[in-house]
């Protein structure tokens, strides 16, 4: 695909020309290289990062190879700059994206993650070839409340909750990156549970979530129940009828019951976050 | 009250007096009812975001540890969500959130390298067995001393017992090697053992704030200037060219500017910026001066480790001479510049010396490493212009000026003047030594007494380096001579290892370093240095490695290289690989 034609077409801002996998692709000045790659028709692997949230570029599976750094750079994040030469196929990205993978696989548990478990594979990730007895992310499922459980055994530490409950959209800030290293957890102050926490119980983090760490409990308990079934579900469209506001609900119906509620990350209202009411006040319908 | 949730633990009044006593009364967020943290109230949080740490450091040193009531009290004084200030209470070394169960002070014993070898183990063992609270923890910085141990007070201040002798004779402490042989004389080290480290007089009297007052004269763009021809780089590791970081945050309009001396020297086997700091405080804060005056930055901020109490307390001294002699603070030296430092205090944490984490260490955030671009000299310290250098390299300041070009009269021409080194190991004088950069690494070792025993390998540039053979004394001691031999000076560090040493346990320790120091914030070298580890501790268990685990470490360091955020990830298999590659791990006994 030649961006070129469409991209003259654009009608604001300075255009920069940069070279990607060999082809030539006009772009506005001030895209990421990630935008860039996906609007010459070039999937990028992503974990971390969230069209509606500021790229941390943590999770480094979407790195790639620019010409004159010595390290490969993060697609999602790094801006894109006249006549920059990006390589989003060479043997160097494919090992490193293949590494992070693998080093997820052989630490967390991704079985409710089934876009990572495609990358694994086509990037040809074996989490066999390890030392025994490897470390893993170990923790007991957090089960606080009747709306939310989180199962940290799945958490890959991409910071979309965090960020999600903090600046990003919802300034509650009632979790955070706590401990170093590899024992880093997202936890509330002292681990305390979310009730006694700041949380109130708005649902962005797990609207966010990459891996099913953050579950509502509904879905956990129909999963538990072995009774989950998305290919069944429905997605029904609506708006919040609490406030004013106008928020766009996805209500995700299985056996006529509503079992999640969501809101596309693009709606201009919402950017995918929501509050209490309209992500969990639905018992009534 | 804004909107901050705090949970019901209370604080108790010793912890509230503790942390008050730290605070400036106007410290306080007062926040009022109208307002929202969100807008109103969320500057003023950032506003006062940096006294954290020292807010957490008052804390850990009245009360012994981080409770959930005090935490609260912080949280609440200063606007910080607790979620938040628990994680960076913790991030660091230094602090604990549960309760010790005893009110002794702590003893830390520092396991790497140098201490590795002369028998820290034992050395913890002993003083577990004399009733001691001993913490296990990465380098102290005292490499020269090893076992070396630094003990964290408990309603006491800081110490360190090896520090008895100078604190007692603070005027002629000359036990450290300083001597550089018949090679130019000594610049960095001059005042060593010659200016009282106290005296502001003394140390003017041998040449001191000679060179601020003619940078002041000759205007930041010729200190500049001066600093390019000098052809200084940075000693920090990454051997930048100091003028061009600085020239940047010249060009730059964003205001304030601040200049930060990184004194979290933390790298094992390094020792060079506490000497400096302890016996030559005055030429930091001046060297620090110039800095600032010459790209027109307000603030300056030294970030000084916490297991340094006695460069912290000589530091602090000479900060507060200066500021009362007129050589800070407003209108320095008549010069209608102003210009103040303060010193901010790590809680132990290698991370917080890279560069961009200890602008979030500064500000009072998890020191997690930034995304560079956008580089520290377009945004920096709360996304002001900000230049971060390295203590040693900011000490070569004052001799720049004072000798113009005479300072290329010694080094190469690549890499001209002096440079610091820090011997430690198998080596007969362990202790800092000033050369012309270009001194071979064999006339290095023989200035500190030659090595002890049989060398088997040297370790160049510290954990964070790679082993060479002993038969690289030819080498000449620059950044581009060690680069073409595949390895480093890093931050000058050069750490012998005898045919005694079990290189496995030794390589356990390093990559168990890398383990708990890295910030856990990126996967490659979250995982990868995990991973790592658990490679070499099954080869000690097995006794060799396999082909496949060979295949496996090279694959984990390439990505660890590549895809990590920063240095610690970029350097974390040097030392892993570089001892496979000379057979000193790895193959089967």
């Amino acid at each position: 695909m030649n961006l070129h034609q469409t991209a003259v077409e654009r009608e604001f801002g300075t255009q920069v020309t940069v070279k990607i996998n060999g082809g030539d692709f006009t772009v506005d000045e001030g895209d990421t290289i990630l935008t860039a790659c996906t609007q010459a028709g070039i999937d990028t692997p992503t974990i971390c990062y969230a069209e509606n949230l500021t790229p941390v570029n943590a999770c480094r599976v979407c790195v790639v190879e620019v010409e004159g750094n010595r390290t490969l750079v993060p697609s999602c994040s790094r801006p894109v700059e006249e006549a920059m030469v990006i390589s989003t196929d060479s043997d160097r990205v494919k090992h490193s994206r293949k590494m992070v993978l693998e080093f997820l696989g052989t630490a967390n548990d991704l079985s409710e993650a089934p876009q990572i478990n495609e990358w694994s594979t086509e990037y040809g990730v074996d989490i066999t070839r390890y030392a025994e007895g490897a470390e893993r992310f170990d923790q007991p499922v957090k089960i606080q409340d009747n709306l939310y459980i989180r199962d940290y055994d799945k958490c890959v530490l991409c910071y979309k909750c965090v960020d999600a409950c903090g600046e990003e959209a919802q300034f509650t800030f009632a979790i955070a990156m706590s401990g170093r290293g590899f024992d880093n957890r997202i936890s509330t102050e002292f681990d305390v549970a979310l009730p006694e926490s700041a949380c109130v119980y708005c649902g962005n983090c797990i609207a966010v979530c990459p891996t099913n760490a953050l579950q509502f409990k509904t879905e956990f308990d129909l999963r538990q129940e072995n009774n989950w079934r998305e290919e069944e579900q429905t997605v029904t469209q609506t708006v919040c009828s609490y406030c004013g506001v106008g928020c766009n609900l996805e209500l995700h119906v299985q056996d006529n019951q509503i079992v999640k509620v969501t809101s596309p990350a693009d709606h201009e209202v919402t950017n995918g976050m929501l509050c209490i009411k309209g992500r969990f006040g639905w018992k009534y319908v | 009250m804004a909107d901050l949730h705090l949970t019901i633990d209370n604080s108790t009044d010793a912890e509230r007096i503790s942390v008050d006593a730290v605070l400036a009364p106007d410290a306080r967020v007062v926040i009022h009812e109208s307002e929202r943290l969100v807008r109103g109230g969320m500057a003023r949080k950032n506003d006062r975001r940096h006294l954290l740490l020292p807010a957490l450091h008052a804390l850990q040193a009245d009360i012994g540890w981080i409770s959930a009531g005090g935490l609260n009290y912080i949280s609440d004084v200063l606007q910080v969500p607790p979620a938040e200030a628990y994680g960076v209470a913790t991030f660091y070394e230094l602090f604990r959130t549960e309760d010790p169960g005893h009110s002794d002070s702590t003893v830390h014993v520092c396991m790497d390298t140098s201490c590795h070898i002369a028998g820290a183990e034992a050395f913890a063992q002993a003083l577990e067995a004399d009733g001691k609270q001993v913490h296990r923890g990465p380098c102290l910085g005292q490499c020269e001393r090893a076992p070396a141990q630094f003990v964290q007070g408990r309603g006491a201040a800081d110490s360190v017992p090896a520090d008895a002798d100078n604190i007692a004779s603070p005027g002629a402490f000359l036990s450290i090697q300083r001597a550089a042989g018949d090679t130019g004389g000594l610049r960095l080290l001059a005042n060593v053992g010659v200016v009282d480290p106290t005296s502001l007089v003394s140390y003017r009297e041998h040449g001191g704030y000679v060179a601020l007052e003619k940078a002041l004269s000759m205007g930041g763009q010729a200190v500049i200037d001066e600093v390019r021809l000098a052809g200084l780089t940075g000693r920090g590791g990454a051997g930048f060219p100091t003028a061009i970081k600085w020239q940047g945050v010249a060009d730059e309009q964003g205001r304030p500017k601040h200049v930060i001396a990184n004194a979290d020297e933390s790298e094992p086997g390094t020792f060079k910026d506490r000497t400096l700091m302890e016996n030559d405080p005055f030429a930091l804060i001046e060297g620090l001066t110039i800095a600032g005056v010459s790209v027109g930055a307000e603030n300056g901020w030294i970030y000084i480790r916490g297991e340094y109490p006695l460069a912290t307390t000589r530091l602090t001294n000479a900060i507060e001479q200066a500021r009362t002699a007129g050589l800070l603070g407003v209108d320095v030296m008549g010069s209608g510049f102003d210009f103040d430092i303060v010193l901010h205090t790590s809680a132990g944490r290698y991370i917080c010396g890279e560069e961009t984490a200890l602008l979030n260490a500064l500000e009072g955030k998890r020191a997690n490493p930034r995304a560079k671009p956008p580089f520290p000299q377009v945004s920096g310290l709360w996304g002001k212009p900000t230049i971060v250098n390295n203590v040693e390299t900011l000490c070569n300041l004052p001799g720049i000026l004072a000798h113009g070009v005479g300072y290329r009269l010694v080094g190469t021409e690549r890499s001209p003047g002096t440079r610091l080194f820090c011997l430690s190991g198998h080596v007969a004088n362990p202790g800092v030594y000033e050369v012309p950069q270009g001194t071979t690494l064999g006339e290095m070792i023989e200035i500190a007494g030659g090595a002890t025993g049989s060398t088997r390998a040297i370790l160049m540039g510290g954990a964070a380096g790679s082993f060479i053979d002993a038969d690289q004394l030819d080498m000449p001691l620059t950044g581009e001579d060690t680069r073409e031999r595949g390895t480093t000076l890093g931050s000058g560090v050069i750490t012998l290892f005898d045919d005694t040493v079990d290189f496995v346990l030794l390589l356990t320790r390093i990559t168990e370093f890398f383990k708990s120091e890295s910030c856990g914030q990126c996967v490659p070298c979250r995982v990868g240095t995990t991973r790592q580890h658990e490679v070499i501790v099954e080869m000690g268990v097995r006794g060799s490695l396999s082909e496949e685990r060979n295949t496996l470490i090279d694959d984990m360091a390439l990505a660890m290289a590549d895809a990590s955020i920063c240095g610690l990830g970029h350097t974390a298999a040097g030392a892993v690989q570089s001892a496979i590659r000379l057979g000193l791990i790895g193959s089967a006994l």
